[in-house]
């Protein structure tokens, strides 16, 4: 692995990190579901790092794809049910 | 506090497992026995350059059967739980607020981009990385963006599980075609191998892939529609 993979490798790990703290942390449900959105995406940059694509493939398409706007969708719902 | 230190001791456990597994570690000089067989036998018997997709569809396809079927139960588990919730078109409804002109016509633009490309990814699962599971997401990936353009829009649903389960049953029967012509269930080697690296080649590989790439594809959208239909109950 050369220095520039570990660089890239460390600094998506640390974004994970990051992510995954904001998603915790932070008070506003919307920012949250981006968070963990993020940590699904840098995961799959790491898939890309470690040489498995077709891993990454489905993690970014899935993990931050579909599943980050499903949680906006079901978000929009609870709201809209909380306004009724 | 009790349950604050509960947390921490739970914490400190999994540092010290994880901590045992990352010192235990060492990179294996060369591939075991099995991943040797796949990756010296895949290309050859197989004709597929995507080794990854050869051990998928072929060697562990029953597997694959087995993952479809779950995400299958979980498309129609998500329906009949949902299904309650549906209420007929009524004009009592509110209508949404419609989309900014940037959405509606940025998915016109997308959305025929994104399903070809989910396409391109099913059909050239044997040469590149990707598949079945990544082109399906990416095509329900498109439906998403209309949806979110307009809630309001209906598909057939009548089409989609169509589509589903036609797909389904050309799966299981290649598969059973493989065990009648070829050396086993979802062999794909009863039509030619061809060029290696060409689109059409490694025998039923892209036939079955782009099968199972439809069928998730399906499988994800009527999900998400049985989400968007669901009328809030007052």
């Amino acid at each position: 692995m050369s220095t520039l993979t570990l660089l890239m490798a460390v600094l998506a790990l640390v974004a994970m990190l990051g992510g995954a703290l904001l998603a915790i942390l932070c008070k506003s449900t919307a920012v949250a579901i981006m968070a963990t959105g993020m940590v699904s995406l840098m995961a799959s940059v790491l898939f890309v790092l470690l040489a498995a694509p077709d891993v990454a493939m489905t993690e970014a398409a899935i993990g931050s794809g579909l599943t980050t706007f499903l949680f906006f969708f079901v978000l929009g719902r609870v709201k809209g049910a909380d306004n009724d | 506090m009790t349950s604050r230190l509960l947390t921490l001791v739970f914490l400190a456990g999994l540092a010290v497992l994880f901590g045992q597994l990352m010192s235990g570690y060492s990179p294996d000089a060369e591939l075991n026995l099995t991943a040797d067989y796949y990756a010296r036998h895949a290309a050859p018997d197989l004709g597929s350059p995507n080794i990854v997709t050869a051990i998928i569809v072929t060697y562990r396809g029953l597997d694959t059967l087995g993952e479809v079927t779950v995400l299958f139960l979980t498309a129609a588990i998500v329906a009949l739980v949902l299904s309650h919730g549906r209420v007929a078109q009524t004009a009592r409804a509110p209508k949404p607020l419609p989309a900014g002109e940037l959405l509606q016509t940025g998915s016109r633009l997308l959305a025929p981009l994104i399903l070809l490309f989910g396409i391109y990814v099913f059909t050239n699962g044997h040469l590149s990385p990707g598949g079945g599971f990544q082109g399906g997401a990416i095509l329900a990936s498109a439906v998403l963006l209309l949806l979110l353009t307009d809630p309001m829009r209906r598909f057939s649903h009548s089409l989609i599980s169509r589509i589903e389960s036609t797909a389904g049953l050309l799966f299981v029967g290649i598969g059973l075609l493989g065990l009648l012509l070829a050396g086993g269930f979802l062999d794909g080697r009863f039509l030619p191998l061809g060029g290696f690296g060409a689109l059409i080649s490694a025998g039923a590989i892209p036939l079955i892939y782009s099968l199972i790439g439809l069928k998730v594809g399906a499988e994800f959208s009527s999900m998400l529609l049985s989400l968007s239909e669901t009328e809030d109950k007052s």
